[in-house]
């Protein structure tokens, strides 16, 4: 191998103070949220406790943390589901070039782009235009999936522009309905992707917020709590609240990153015995 | 019917084989959330800012006089102005930062696990939380926060230093913190179909390292650069809550200036604001995607 340039090194230590600068104030709150009873925001730490973790358990200190927290639980996976079924039909429409499909594109991208507060303050107001009541499971539901949608569904795009119609071709000519084709060639083959958008459809639920912010009604989501304690809350509380989150999304995280990673081994294993039969 | 061949089958089967008939059923429930939850609020939207307010209700009508307010109040021109001098200052940062990161883990890492895992590294703070990454900063950034910490011990300053919270500084100081990794995702992608000859090729030809950067990668890289800068930009021209808090409140951009209609219950003023915030980010977008086929990128 040659060797390294001296831009390598210098590249390197920029990549590692990036890195610092994503997760150094990440650390930092997961730090401070063991402060001591006395301590405050900022450090010096005043002792070390678990003091502030407990206090997340005590009803009257934090509010209903615990029932948003179960209310973001249920949402994200409602909007994952609804997201991997929904991109994936739409990713094999797309396949089709059907007429007006530039038009229904261009709207995807209308709903990535669009400025998160047009979304809430516009369905905010057709509930209450139509007398409906605002609840995050119907209009908070669907505002989330207008930011969720277009990530699935340009996953999908990257998914199908690199996606093999030898094999759809082979199975159609052994025999397979398109039903089939589907069910047993396609979906098996892009398995691993669309774990990704599953990972994309409960996080950026689980984590929206401006989205949901005129559209969750009276129960809030977490990120509409843990917003909500910003204004009143000055303690470390909300760093451990904040600390406890963040692992929560990184265990997610790693559930999802794991299960693609197993696939993939148990693909290399059993997946071609081409070139080692005898 | 194209697709049909031989004779007649039934109209069930018929339809069934038509690409356009399949393609819309399947693209029936996306278009359904996408008319019901982006198309009618918009529809809602522009309807109700040529609506009229009073201090209890607001009424159907048709009246200028949301746009007329807003068009004559120079708060409005200071606001905008603030808007796009945020959306300017952040895209330049997360793109030299990104540009940086992206060409590091494409072409200077050789093993590809290694490759991944750095990727990863550089992706996973995006499905956390936002509102925790900003709330992260006051450690530092406070009054008696690490950063004047040190610099106090160190000698560099003898006063805390005021503008690193709740000013200019710590807003886009969060949003690069927040939006650096648009820029990395795309142009990493558009970096890694680069195709290697090339690059040989600018070598054997005496292309200095530099050389080969400024002619031959920089010019690849622009799909995945304007992907990136689409992404940056609409998201700090829609944002009003990172500006909120960041700046305690003290700054403001329109956002947050739909944002403060919306908690006085002035719909009507909120909806006519967010109708020329929504035209000018389209403006910027159309601009934009001019310069690149996204579908093609992906």
């Amino acid at each position: 191998m040659e060797p390294r340039p001296r831009s390598f090194y210098v590249l390197t230590a920029f990549f590692v103070l990036f890195v610092l600068f994503l997760y150094g104030p990440t650390l930092t709150i997961g730090v401070l949220s063991f402060q001591g009873p006395g301590g405050g925001l900022t450090f010096p730490m005043r002792g070390v406790s678990l003091n502030w973790f407990r206090e997340l358990f005590q009803q009257q200190a934090v509010g209903d943390i615990w029932g948003a927290f179960r209310r973001s639980a249920a949402l994200g996976m409602m909007v994952m589901v609804t997201t991997v079924v929904v991109s994936v039909m739409g990713g094999l429409a797309f396949r089709k070039r059907f007429a007006g499909s530039a038009v229904l594109f261009y709207l995807t991208i209308t709903s990535l782009v669009i400025p998160s507060i047009l979304v809430s303050l516009g369905v905010g107001l057709i509930f209450n235009q139509l007398g409906f009541k605002v609840h995050w499971a119907t209009s908070g539901f669907g505002s989330q999936l207008t930011w969720t949608l277009p990530f699935g569904l340009l996953i999908m795009f990257a998914v199908f522009n690199r996606f093999d119609k030898s094999y759809e071709e082979a199975a159609r000519d052994q025999g397979a309905s398109s039903w089939q084709t589907l069910w047993h060639v396609v979906l098996p083959i892009i398995a691993p992707s669309l774990i990704g958008v599953a990972l994309f459809g409960f996080t950026l639920s689980y984590d929206e917020f401006a989205r949901t912010l005129l559209t969750a009604g009276s129960y809030n989501t977490l990120p509409l709590e843990i917003f909500g304690m910003t204004t009143n809350v000055t303690t470390p509380v909300i760093y451990a609240l904040g600390s406890l989150t963040t692992l929560f999304s990184f265990v997610i995280i790693g559930v999802f990153l794991l299960v693609v990673w197993s696939m993939g081994r148990r693909r290399a294993r059993l997946g071609s015995d081409a070139g080692k039969g005898v | 019917m194209r697709d049909s061949t031989g004779k007649a089958p039934g109209w069930g089967v018929t339809l069934m084989r038509n690409r356009h008939f399949v393609g819309w059923l399947q693209a029936a429930p996306l278009s359904l959330i996408l008319i019901g939850f982006l198309i009618l609020p918009i529809i809602t939207i522009v309807i109700v800012s040529f609506w009229q307010a009073t201090e209890f209700s607001i009424i159907p009508a048709f009246s200028l006089e949301n746009y007329e307010f807003l068009f004559g109040s120079p708060v409005t021109y200071k606001v905008f102005g603030a808007t796009f001098k945020y959306a300017f200052l952040t895209w330049a940062f997360t793109l030299s930062i990104g540009f940086t990161v992206a060409y590091y883990l494409a072409f200077h890492i050789r093993s590809q696990p290694v490759q991944i895992a750095l990727f990863l590294i550089c992706t996973i703070p995006f499905w956390t939380s936002n509102i925790i990454r900003m709330i992260s900063w006051i450690p530092f950034l406070g009054r008696n926060g690490i950063a004047n910490q040190a610099l106090i011990s160190w000698g560099v300053i003898d006063q805390p230093l005021e503008w690193l919270l709740y000013s200019d500084f710590s807003v886009i100081l969060a949003f690069v913190h927040l939006y650096t990794l648009f820029m990395v995702v795309p142009i990493f992608n558009t970096m890694m179909r680069i195709d290697k000859s090339l690059l040989e090729a600018a070598r054997d030809n005496g292309a200095s390292g530099f050389q080969t950067l400024v002619h031959v990668i920089v010019p690849l890289t622009k799909p995945g650069i304007m992907i990136g800068t689409i992404f940056v930009l609409t998201l700090v021209m829609g944002d009003f809550i990172t500006v909120r808090f960041m700046s305690g409140s003290q700054r403001a951009n329109v956002g947050r200036l739909i944002s403060n209609d919306i908690s006085l219950l002035q719909y009507p003023s909120a909806a006519a604001t967010a109708v020329v915030l929504l035209l000018t980010v389209l403006i910027v977008i159309g601009i934009l995607l001019r310069f690149v086929n996204i579908r093609k990128e992906l």
